[in-house]
């Protein structure tokens, strides 16, 4: 399938922004104070993954690109968000996420590490002459920017948001850097991810009714003495 | 020779369109809001009615309260001159590039808070304490977002970016994108608007700007009032060369003025439209949340410059 | 005879000054006519220093040796375009500043005016031999002598005990600082080091990477000691504070541009193959000085302290400049170094103008006030109107505001940021741009303290009763002049620029070449130009325009009325903001930074007080202090008592050397 010229200088552009759009996605969730928002948050970082994708199928001509852009939305953008909130409300977690660090402190780590990134994707970018180039930086940092938030989190939901919003990173990382994985290793990288997620799920009534709270600290007191 | 005429009408334009866009801004939040507007010339009559008004100066202040309106309003002016609002290269232009006009802008700013301050009075200093924490919360992020432009067009000087960036018509930046998002946060904060000031409160524990130029009357409120309009309408250019640059009249292109005013006026209209939805929409912040407001811009602001970086565009 | 020197004619002055001290010395008795004849001729000698200086610049560099005490250590002179700045900035600071001498330190007992015209005359003496050395050896006794001379004039008020205090936190800090710019020396200059270490000698060494990196760490850290950069910073607001006001001014104006001076020396003269971190390293270390000192410039209540903060501030911003310079030779674009050490350079021209200005402002309050505390301070516009100008036009331009002085250097430093991008390394390209952030924060804080400072102190109501009256003639005339020259600099800016040339070609071999009187282009005009003096006449005119417009369509009368407030009955000097309150929201967002404590309230005196505390003390200096303590009370144990047991130490050291020399 080929593509007028015109349409391929905007869609690397728009693509660009997206993978822009990632990142202030990630920032965003390191400031953000509310576990709501945090969802709501996932949610766009899934849409964003997913329009990407599409975009990046359009641009290439991949028809398998359409399928993982398809399940990326349905997944990511939809289902998953859609159920960590319905948790939210039936485990009734209310109130603020606690930070470990203060958020201003969190979002200077941010910017040193969005820097980390790209000094260690800079000579990978110059190797790869495709249109999305210097992508991979970005996804690196969005996915050093959940780690850090997993990080500064005591709330056992934004760890698992970190650890979804870290899983869409990878996969951005995967699609840009790669033009897309083999279809059957997406669908078992996003099965885990669903198994993961699943057990967590598990996880998080079970932490209910023990500590009768989702702060992670009380796990601090099951260790072996 | 039409160089010339060009420097003239826009300082003029500028002048003269301030209040017409004010007006326009106030009507269009009325409507948004359920109120009856006021009518778009409000801002005029307004002037005219404090120009015609007795001054009265404070008792106890110097001639630093007596010169300060009319620095802020030559300062302005002088600004009026140099951001291409109308067209690009105007023989002013030179004179200032953005940098330096930001430099302008903080002149004007340490005037009218040296004035604040010669009032003696609690508000003074209050409005005083706060324009100044404002100011250095949102300068770096201003710089971000200029830089992202420089960088991108390889110049500080207005007329070139705009240049530039009208030459690279179907590109769409990334970088720009996040710069534009942060330059649009300092305007709100650099003008006293929602959601870091209210520009309608006379409120003493949420008042900014009102705080500072509680003391003046008559033809001086008149000046600093004129100023703040023209301040506004001046960021909007700004913005409007930065971030749509498309359709500005090379100086001395008297053919292209047409075009170029019409676009100005569809440009201006938006921004306006945009402006007085954003005012509807959000609640003034508290004091202490104004330096999260600009550490979000500061933020955008790097992310833009990192993204030029990464990104290479 | 031959014809006469540029370096002659610098000797000269040197050597009026050695006299005048001398003159002064023996007249002291006489305080009007001692006041009156030294200090003017001190001025005399200022701007014979500065002609010297100005001509170096055109002139071949000329040596002078002068045998010594010690035969094989020879006094070695030598006057380059790079001294020859320096010099200039020496010369005219201590001529404005001799000038307001002159009225300053007539009320002096003469016993006190005897010692002080000694010390001042010293201390000017020492910083021109620093300038002018042309070995370690001779550069390390002007040191010496410039770090003495200016402790006995921080001392000056030694019946206080603060003042003492300051005056030995800054005899260690010189002390360790000189300590360290020696080893760094004969790390340079190796074996030579024993004939005194000629500069031409260090300029030809051949170190290895590590051993270049040593001398760069090591006369870094001891010119930053003395250039007042984080962690070494303590002293300054201590020492300068503490100096009467014409010293504070030289020593914030010029002593500290000796420290920068001795690093450009090192660092672009002896060793030019930098390696690449110590530019980043630099940088680092100036913006976090600078950022640290702006922030505390803003939350003190002296005036004297704030300038001293703001001083350090100001060399933090001179250290960005410069780690950028280092940072673009080091990638061998030494065009863009060149315009990176003109924004250095012309910064700390300026600071030395705008800061001495301020200084000796702040002297004029205290004599007038009698204080400096600027919470007895306010409404001196009223009473000192010339003096309160004369500031004003420091502080915009120390605020960074066009068309004056402090923002030509700070937008040829942004100028300089933006050519990042040109440098092979795409992290440090993409991490620069963030540093001017830094850079832009430092500076519209610097705007924040300012305007505290002459708002608090010089505008609003008084909040004290204080018999205020204007200063003297003299003391008029020398702001006066310093303020004329913040003006000159910031709205000729490509005229020095192109004094700078042969200074920067000195150091990088490049140059910016000459610029236009009216227009300042570093790069191109179509990047970026400035003209400041279209600027002031752009504003002149619609200043002009509006006020006779206004004035003749709707000028009526006047009326003087009570300020309205909002309409608040009571109205008292109480209500205007406190020095520290005019921070709060500083204070409260850089909460971590302050060591603030609050002094309770008591119903007997319901004020409630903050106080401030210094982090690099508390947690740097303190812990040190303990651990050498510490083990000071373990060399205690040592200590028996007994003749046999310092005979076993004796008998065990004698051991450990036979075994050594085995």
């Amino acid at each position: 399938m080929l593509v007028s010229a015109h349409i391929a200088v905007w869609g690397t552009s728009l693509l660009k922004l997206l993978a822009a759009m990632l990142l202030l996605i990630g920032f965003a969730m390191l400031a953000q104070r509310r576990l709501l928002t945090l969802i709501h948050l996932l949610a766009w970082q899934g849409f964003v993954l997913a329009l990407g994708t599409a975009l990046v199928a359009l641009l290439t001509g991949q028809t398998e690109l359409w399928y993982s852009a398809a399940l990326s939305l349905g997944l990511k953008a939809l289902l998953i968000p859609a159920v960590l909130h319905r948790l939210l409300r039936r485990l009734k977690v209310r109130g603020d996420v606690e930070a470990v660090i203060n958020i201003p402190t969190t979002l200077l780590l941010g910017i040193v590490l969005v820097i980390f990134a790209f000094s260690l994707a800079a000579p990978i970018s110059a190797l790869t002459g495709t249109i999305t180039r210097g992508m991979v930086g970005i996804a690196l940092a969005a996915v050093l920017l959940s780690f850090l938030m997993m990080i500064t989190r005591r709330k056992a939901i934004s760890q698992v948001v970190g650890f979804l919003a870290m899983d869409n990173g990878l996969f951005f990382a995967a699609t840009s850097a790669t033009l897309g994985m083999p279809m059957i290793v997406e669908l078992g990288v996003a099965l885990d991810a669903l198994i993961g997620f699943v057990i967590l799920g598990i996880f998080f009534f079970q932490m209910r009714e023990t500590f009768d709270s989702m702060d992670l600290s009380h796990l601090e007191r099951i260790r072996e003495e | 020779m039409a160089a010339n005429l060009f420097q003239v009408l826009q300082t003029l334009l500028v002048l003269l369109l301030a209040p017409l866009f004010a007006g326009y801004l106030q009507n269009a939040r009325a409507l948004l809001q359920n109120r009856r507007p006021a009518g778009i010339l409000q801002p005029y009559r307004d002037l005219l009615r404090l120009f015609h008004k007795e001054s009265i100066i404070a008792e106890g202040t110097s001639w630093l309260f007596r010169a300060t309106p009319y620095l802020l309003f030559a300062a302005m002016w002088l600004a009026a001159g140099i951001v291409p609002i109308l067209a690009t290269a105007l023989p002013l232009a030179p004179a200032a590039d953005v940098i330096a006009l930001v430099g302008l802008f903080a002149l004007a700013r340490v005037f009218q808070v040296l004035a604040a301050m010669d009032t003696g009075t609690a508000f003074g200093t209050l409005g005083a304490r706060r324009e100044m924490l404002v100011a250095a919360m949102a300068e770096p992020a201003l710089l971000a977002a200029l830089f992202t432009a420089s960088l991108l067009s390889h110049s500080t000087s207005l007329s070139s970016i705009v240049d530039h960036l009208e030459s690279l018509r179907f590109a769409l930046h990334p970088s720009m994108v996040f710069a534009a998002a942060a330059f649009f946060m300092v305007l709100l904060a650099e003008n006293a608007r929602i959601p870091v000031d209210n520009p309608a409160t006379h409120l003493e524990l949420t008042m900014i700007h009102e705080a500072m130029i509680l003391e003046y009357s008559g033809r001086h409120l008149a000046l600093v009032e004129w100023a703040a309009q023209i301040k506004l309408l001046l960021y909007v250019g700004i913005g409007i060369a930065l971030f749509l640059p498309w359709g500005i009249a090379p100086a001395g292109d008297l053919a292209a003025l047409p075009a170029a005013a019409f676009w100005l006026a569809l440009k201006l209209l938006a921004a306006g439209a945009v402006l007085a939805v954003i005012e509807t929409l959000l609640a003034k912040l508290r004091l202490f949340r104004a330096p999260e407001f600009m550490a979000t811009a500061f933020l955008l602001g790097v992310i833009g410059l990192l993204s030029y970086f990464m990104l290479g565009a | 005879m031959t014809a006469v020197l540029p370096l002659d004619l610098a000797m000269a002055a040197l050597l009026s000054w050695l006299g005048l001290g001398l003159l002064g010395f023996a007249l002291g008795g006489y305080q009007t006519l001692a006041c009156r004849a030294v200090f003017p001729l001190s001025t005399m000698g200022g701007l014979l220093l500065a002609a010297a200086g100005l001509w170096a610049s055109t002139a071949t560099p000329d040596v002078l040796q002068i045998s010594g005490p010690f035969p094989v250590l020879p006094w070695s002179f030598r006057l380059d375009p790079l001294s020859g700045f320096f010099l200039i900035l020496l010369g005219l600071l201590a001529a404005a500043v001799s000038v307001f001498a002159t009225g300053y330190f007539r009320p002096l007992p003469a016993a006190a005016l005897r010692r002080l015209f000694l010390q001042y005359q010293g201390f000017l003496l020492g910083m021109g031999l620093v300038l002018l050395a042309d070995n370690a050896y001779t550069f390390l006794v002007a040191w010496e002598i410039m770090a003495i001379a200016s402790y006995f004039l921080v001392v000056t008020e030694h019946e206080e005990e603060g003042s003492r205090r300051a005056g030995f936190l800054y005899l260690l800090i010189a002390h360790l600082g000189a300590l360290a710019i020696l080893l760094g020396f004969a790390v340079l200059a190796g074996v030579q080091i024993l004939q005194g270490g000629s500069f031409a000698a260090m300029m030809q060494a051949q170190l290895s990477p590590f051993w270049a990196s040593a001398a760069f760490l090591l006369t870094f850290f001891g010119f930053g000691a003395k250039a007042g950069l984080l962690p070494l910073h303590i002293w300054l607001p201590e020492a300068h504070p503490a100096a009467p006001a014409p010293v504070s001014a030289l020593m914030s104006g010029a002593m500290l541009q000796t420290a920068f001076y001795g690093m450009l020396r090192v660092d672009f003269l002896f060793l030019p193959q930098a390696a690449e971190w110590w530019g980043p390293f630099v940088l680092l270390v100036g913006l976090a000085s600078a950022l640290f000192a702006v922030l505390f410039a803003a939350a003190q209540t002296d005036m004297k302290r704030l300038l001293a903060y703001s001083s350090m501030e100001n060399m933090g911003l001179i250290m960005v400049a410069m780690g950028l310079a280092l940072i673009f030779r080091a990638h061998g674009l030494n065009a863009l170094a060149a315009l990176a050490l003109i924004a250095a350079l012309y910064h700390a021209l300026n600071h030395a103008f705008f800061k001495s200005l301020l200084f000796l402002g702040s002297g004029s309050v205290l004599h007038a006030a009698g204080t400096v505390a600027m919470d007895r301070l306010g409404g001196l516009i009223q009473r000192m109107p010339q003096t309160a100008f004369f500031m004003l036009v420091g502080v915009l331009a120390i605020a960074g505001l066009p068309p004056l002085n402090g923002f030509v250097s700070e937008w040829l430093l942004l100028q300089a940021f933006l050519l990042a991008p040109a440098l092979p390394q795409s992290t440090l390209s993409a991490v620069l741009p963030l540093a001017a952030s830094g850079v832009v924060l430092s500076a519209a804080l610097a705007a924040y303290a300012m305007v505290k400072f002459y708002g608090i102190s010089f505008l609003g109501q008084p909040r004290a009763h204080l018999p205020v009256h204007e200063t003297g003639r003299w003391e008029r005339s020398a702001m006066g002049l310093l303020a004329m020259a913040c003006v000159a600099l910031g709205l000729f800016p490509g005229v020095l620029i192109g004094l700078l040339d042969p200074v920067i070609r000195e150091m990088v071999g490049q140059g910016l070449g000459q610029q236009g009187w009216l227009w300042l282009t570093p790069v191109s005009a179509q990047r970026a130009s400035y003209s400041p003096v279209m600027f002031l006449f752009g504003i002149a005119l619609a200043l002009g325009v509006a006020f006779v417009l206004v004035w003749w369509r709707f000028g009526r009368p006047l009326r003087r009325a009570g300020v309205w407030a909002c309409g608040f009955p009571l109205r008292t000097a109480r209500m205007q903001d406190s020095p520290l309150g005019f921070v709060e929201p500083l204070l409260r967002i850089f909460r971590p930074v302050f060591q603030l404590r609050r002094e309770a309230l008591s119903t007997a005196a319901p004020r409630l007080g903050l106080q401030l505390g210094e982090p690099v003390t508390a947690y740097l200096y303190r812990p040190l202090a303990a651990t050498a303590a510490w083990l000071s009370a373990q060399m205690v144990r040592l200590q028996q008592g007994r003749i046999t047991v310092y005979l076993l130490y004796s008998f065990l050291t004698l051991l450990l050397l036979l075994a050594l020399l085995r």
